[in-house]
Formats: C-alpha cells, sequence, structure tokens
C-alpha cells in the first residue's frame, strides 16, 4: 500500500539551479563531459561554486558515477548520493532524493544531473534483441522472442487497448498531443522542432512507426545533458534566482508492475503507478488539478500524456484528447520530448522552473504552480514546483 | 584492388619462372582472310568503311583475334609451359579465370588470301592481387601473328586466375532467444513439450503469468502448474513497422492474448494478415518451430 497522508516533505527545498547543454544529434564529446558541463551550469545559474556541492544524484542509468563528475567539476568531499532505476521514471525521483537529503540535513546542496549521448551512440529506440537472465531481464524476455522489442512497441499495445475502449482514433486521440509539444517547440531555440510547428494533418500523413504511433508520436533522441541544483529554502532566499519550491515529490508503482511490458493487468488503459505519484502529489501539496497552471507531463511517447491528464484527475478517463485539443492547460511548453529533445525528463523539470521564473519561451503569464511527471510506463515519479508564496 | 604487399609468395615466385616461355606454338588461323568473314563482321559491328569492300579490300585491323581463334575447342593448341602454369593456379585454390582486358597493334593491313600463323608467350605474372572477385594473379600472353615470315600484329591478352572471395557465411537470422532462467525453465521446458503452462497459487488457487516464486494476490511461494487449454481472443496488438529487426518482416502483427483461463501473454497472431488482426479476435494456440532451437507458442486467428 503506498503512502496514505501527506508527507512532510513538502515547502523545505527548492531547486534554484538549472543548466544544460546543447541538446544535438551528435555532441562530439563523452557522456561524461556533458555531464560536467550540465552541472558547472547549473551551479553558475545558482550562483554557486562546486565547493558548495557535498551531494549528487543521478540515474541508475547514467554512465557517469557521482564520484567522477565530482572529481571533473572540482568538487571536494560528498555526503549523499544516490541513484534512482527504471529510466526516465528516475527524473522526478531525482529532485525528490535531493530535497530528501537536504531537508533531513544529510546534505546540504544536492545536484541532480542525467546526460547521454543516446542519439549518436545507442538509442534506446533501436530496440532490445537480447536480455541477461536476471529477473529483470527475464521480465522484457516474454516479449522478446515475438518482435515485440522497441520502446515504441511497448506502449503502442497499450494505446491500442485505449483507442479501443474509448472508440478513439490514432489521429484524434495522439494528433492533439503531438501537434501541441511541436507548436511550443517552434518557438523554443534549443528545441529540434523550433521554428518547424505541424498540423494535424501532418501528423496524420507521418509514417506508422508502431501501429497505432506514428512517427511524429515519437519523442526527439538526443545527446545531451540536464543539472539541476537543490538546497532548502532557507538558503534558497540568499541565491540570485527566485527558488522553484518542492511543494511535493512522490514516486509511485503500481500493482504488477513491469519496466514498461505491463501488460498483465487490469484494463491496459491507465497509468496506475502515476496515480500512486498523482495521489501523494495532491495530498502533500494541497493542490487539485484546477490549480495547476502549467502541466510538463513526460512525453516519450504521446499516448501516455492523455493517460497522465486522466490519472492526474485533469479530466475523465477517455476525455484527455479533447482536454489536449482544447487547450484547456498550458502543457510541455518547452516543446516537451515529441519537440525539444528527449532528455530523461530532465528537460522537463527544467522547464517547470523557468515558468515559475518568469523565463519559458511560452511564458504561462504570472505561472506559480508547475506539476511536473518522469518515465510513464515505468515506476515513476512526480513533482510539484510553486513559486515562492 | 590491391597488393598483398609484404607477403611471402612462394607461389608467385614460382610462377614469374614461366614468364618468356610459350603458351601456344606454331598456331596456324583455321581460315585464311576471306570476303565473307569481313563482310559479317562489318555488318554486325554496321562498319561502312570502303577500305573493307571491293577489290584491294583489306580487313578490319581489329578482327586481328578472329583470324587466330581457335573454335569451339579453344584448350587444344596451349603449349605444356601454359598448362603447367594454370595447373600450379588451380592447385593453389585459384580455380576461376576471367578475362580482363586485351591490347593489340597492327603492323600492316590483312587481305584476303594472307594466311596467318601465330606464336603466343607468358609474357608477365602479376604479384598476388586482391580484387573484389577474389586473390589472385594477373597472367598476360603476348600472341604474335604472322603472315609467312612478317609479324602483321600482336595481341596481348590479360586474365586473373583467382580463388573466389568467400563470402562470408552469413549465419541464418534468428529471433531473439526467450530470457531463460531458473525462475521461468519450467515454462519453456512446457512449450519445449507443446504445453502451454501457467503457475497456479497454492494457497489462493489463483493462476498467474508471467512465472514469478510468488503469488501477486496473496504472497504464498508455492505452486504448481495447469495446462492452458489454447483458447484465447486478443485483449491488444501491434502492428510493428519500424524498425525492421533480423528474422522478422515488417509489418507484422504482436498480441496480446488473454487466455480462457484469464491471464494474458505477448505472442504472434499467425495465419491472418496483419491488418486483418482485431482485439477481440478468438485465438487458438499452436507451437511453431523457428530454428533447431525455437519453439515458440503462437496463436492462430479463428476467422468467421
Ligand atoms: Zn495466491
Amino acid at each position: 500500500m503506498s503512502a496514505r497522508t501527506r508527507d512532510s516533505l513538502g515547502g523545505r527545498a527548492a531547486v534554484v539551479g538549472i543548466g544544460a547543454t546543447e541538446f544535438s544529434k551528435d555532441s562530439g564529446r563523452s557522456e561524461l563531459r556533458l555531464a560536467a558541463e550540465a552541472v558547472r551550469a547549473a551551479l553558475d545559474d545558482a550562483g554557486l561554486t562546486p565547493a558548495d556541492v557535498d551531494g549528487l544524484v543521478t540515474f541508475t542509468m547514467d554512465t557517469s558515477p557521482e564520484i567522477t563528475v565530482a572529481q571533473a567539476c572540482g568538487m571536494g568531499e560528498l555526503s549523499f548520493f544516490s541513484r534512482v532505476h527504471y529510466g526516465g521514471g528516475a527524473a522526478c525521483a531525482t529532485v525528490q532524493q535531493a530535497a530528501l537529503a537536504v531537508a533531513t540535513g544529510v546534505a546540504e546542496v544536492v545536484v541532480c544531473y542525467r546526460a547521454f549521448n543516446e542519439r549518436s551512440g545507442r538509442r534506446f529506440g533501436s530496440g532490445v534483441r537480447h536480455r541477461e537472465p536476471s529477473a529483470e531481464g527475464a521480465a522484457l524476455g516474454w516479449t522478446l522472442p515475438f518482435g515485440l522489442l522497441t520502446p515504441a512497441s511497448w506502449v503502442a499495445m497499450a494505446a491500442q487497448r485505449y483507442l479501443y475502449t474509448y472508440g478513439l482514433t490514432p489521429e484524434e486521440a495522439f494528433g492533439p498531443v503531438a501537434v501541441t509539444a511541436r507548436r511550443h517547440a517552434a518557438a523554443n531555440p534549443a528545441a529540434y522542432f523550433h521554428g518547424r510547428p505541424i498540423t494535424l494533418a501532418d501528423h496524420a500523413a507521418s509514417r506508422w512507426i508502431a501501429e497505432p504511433l506514428r512517427l511524429l508520436d515519437c519523442c526527439q533522441e538526443t545527446d545531451g545533458g540536464q543539472a539541476l541544483v537543490v538546497t532548502s529554502v532557507e538558503r534558497a532566499r540568499d541565491l540570485p534566482r527566485p527558488p522553484a519550491v518542492i511543494a511535493a515529490a512522490a514516486q509511485g508503482a503500481g500493482r504488477a508492475q513491469e519496466q514498461m511490458t505491463s501488460f498483465y493487468r487490469d484494463d491496459l488503459t491507465g497509468l496506475p503507478e502515476m496515480g500512486v505519484v498523482a495521489r501523494q502529489l495532491w495530498r502533500t501539496s494541497g493542490l487539485a488539478p484546477a490549480d495547476i497552471e502549467v502541466g510538463i507531463l513526460y512525453d516519450h511517447f504521446s499516448p501516455f500524456v492523455l493517460m497522465q491528464l486522466e490519472e492526474f484527475g485533469f479530466c475523465a478517463p477517455g476525455e484527455a484528447a479533447g482536454f489536449v485539443a482544447a487547450d484547456r492547460l498550458p502543457l510541455n511548453t518547452h516543446g516537451g520530448q515529441l519537440g525539444e529533445a528527449y532528455l530523461h525528463g530532465m528537460n522537463g523539470v527544467a522547464e517547470a522552473v523557468r515558468q515559475l521564473r518568469g523565463t519559458s519561451v511560452n511564458q504561462v503569464p504570472g505561472a506559480s504552480r508547475v506539476l511536473v511527471t518522469a518515465g510513464t510506463g515505468v515506476p515513476t515519479s512526480g513533482l510539484v514546483l510553486t513559486a515562492q508564496g | 584492388m590491391g597488393d598483398d604487399d609484404g607477403l611471402d609468395d612462394d607461389l608467385h615466385a614460382r610462377l614469374k619462372g614461366y614468364e618468356g616461355r610459350p603458351s601456344t606454338v606454331a598456331g596456324a588461323g583455321r581460315d585464311p582472310v576471306n570476303a565473307p568473314m569481313i563482310r559479317h563482321w562489318c555488318e554486325v559491328l554496321g562498319d561502312t568503311n570502303p577500305a573493307y569492300t571491293g577489290p584491294g579490300a583489306t580487313a578490319p585491323p581489329t578482327m586481328l583475334q578472329a583470324w587466330i581463334m581457335a573454335g569451339l575447342s579453344p584448350h587444344t593448341g596451349r603449349a605444356r609451359p601454359y598448362e603447367e602454369l594454370l595447373a600450379l593456379l588451380d592447385e593453389a585454390g585459384c580455380t576461376s579465370i576471367v578475362a580482363t582486358d586485351c591490347e593489340q597493334e597492327y603492323l600492316r593491313p590483312l587481305r584476303p588470301g594472307d594466311e596467318v600463323t601465330y606464336d603466343s608467350v607468358i609474357e608477365s605474372v602479376s604479384p598476388r592481387k586482391t580484387t573484389k572477385l577474389g586473390t589472385g594473379y594477373f597472367v598476360t600472353t603476348r600472341t604474335d601473328v604472322r603472315v609467312g615470315p612478317d609479324l602483321v600484329g600482336t595481341h596481348r591478352f590479360r586474365v586473373l586466375k583467382y580463388a573466389p572471395a568467400r563470402r562470408p557465411a552469413k549465419p541464418p537470422e534468428r529471433r531473439p532467444r526467450p530470457v531463460v532462467n531458473r525462475d521461468n525453465a519450467g515454462f519453456w521446458e512446457g512449450v519445449r513439450d507443446h504445453r502451454l503452462l501457467l503457475q497456479r497459487c497454492a494457497d489462493c488457487a489463483g493462476l498467474r503469468f508471467p512465472w514469478l516464486p510468488g503469488c501477486a494476490d496473496c504472497g504464498c511461494p508455492d505452486w504448481d502448474t495447469v495446462d492452458a487449454c489454447g483458447e484465447g481472443t486478443v485483449f491488444s496488438y501491434v502492428v510493428l513497422h519500424h524498425p525492421p529487426f533480423p528474422a522478422f518482416e515488417p509489418p507484422y502483427a504482436i498480441g496480446l492474448v488473454e487466455l480462457a483461463e484469464g491471464v494474458r501473454m505477448v505472442s504472434n497472431v499467425v495465419g491472418v494478415p496483419y491488418d486483418k488482426v482485431r482485439i477481440g479476435m478468438p485465438v487458438r494456440l499452436e507451437f511453431r518451430r523457428y530454428d533447431d532451437e525455437l519453439v515458440l507458442p503462437v496463436f492462430k486467428g479463428v476467422t468467421a
């Protein structure tokens, strides 16, 4: 049973710095160097130095160890280091880990980072053909011999059931998500789709990848790095940027949870693990969907954006496509991972911070409460970030 | 094409020993130079040069080889050294031969009535070369064509005698293997015996798939197995288009099949075109062998 009461983490820590490399098809440098560049940039942004850092958090999937990033950036001793598992599901959880450390006094300044050459190196989209016989490997092994080998195809299995259940076509369901992301990306110089908005017709005309998913339902795989600096709200007051207060942070796994292949449970039309995250974020922040001014919802593939809106209660099950088409909530204002870049969700946290600072390229005037989510289809996490009240 | 520089090549040294030795001795043209063959040649090539017709006609110089061709049993006139050279190459694995180029020089025109004789010599053998076709040696022969005592032309002919490049034998493309460990080996043993085994909880009797060493409903670690009856329906499906994978030909359909027993598994829907698979379609279990070690449970679409 997941938590059923408000936790005491809310309001204790804040994101005070963000930094990223460029997002590119070929960075031309190592993943470690990308990590170090992003970390330095985030510290500069925060008005802090590497010597101030005593904690580092990243993904288990990251290839740059905390201790190596610390060396490459000129940090000293570390009293906290942690990694979160489950791919992109780790994104918001890195910030939760940092907040936990800061709130308990285990560390004072914690940097969360993720960096990879996911485009020029190993692309996740190129699929999986072999797994070791660990418990994790065996879980994925049930699908491999049958040719269900790619992230797009794993998502497509649930997406097909969603369409069937609610009587929707891929065009009417996923088109609005794909178009909204590219509309925002078009205004973002850092985005792959900068200057390139798309239409519903473009989406409908794009080729099938894993039916019912089309090319324009898939994220922009990228090289790059993103880092976030977390410290206490008290220390944040002395820093140059307006803090993005971590009003709530949560992780969630559902019953019969798998990584990307949760095919064997319930009705396959929702994301129960995100439901766990949603309940805890609402409880701890004291907020409700109507209070949220910007949603940064993990979008490696468009269908799961719909299911997230439904899990968080922004709309009823089956109604999310209409909700998106009607622009009822500013969504993925950086262009999302469909339009800006697939940086494993970490760029979405940075966009939430920009919205609260008033510096987004698609700024929602006066935005003070932003919801951010992490990887979908996997055990995941989420944040509610707020401007200092 | 490349020289295999720096390699010891005893064979080449032996082949070089044949340079200057005869490849044909005292050959004679099968026919004298004659007007009908000249006419045919000119007609085929569309050559209307008046020099080749009428009284005082000459033969087109490029016909040189036509007068010395050996006919349908071409190897009868080979001299022994050339036979030996070719045999050495055959023994070394250079069993294939291809003509690569020819050069001719013309010293005086040939006229109807000229009777040609010729001798050929092994002019040169190249160092070992690697080409797209394979690795071997270029052998150049020079044929001196005479009428009486007069040299009227030379014909240089180059062949590559080579060992065909062995294309790396591509193993047949095979499907990804199931990931078998101690927790699920019983399932794959069942598949080998054409049985689809589901786990049944020893406590709550719940059926489960995928295989795990404990019950997700009650936590009981004990279980036995039951055979699935093989009936099911398509609960969801994907048509995979991109990217292509070895052993699969896109587009193809992958189904999430809900068995009559209530559990689901991923498999292929077979016997139905990929674009005719639908949610709710009844399917029936069958076992297919994909290679010498892979048998998979797949589901055949049952169409009305
Ligand atoms: Zn049980």
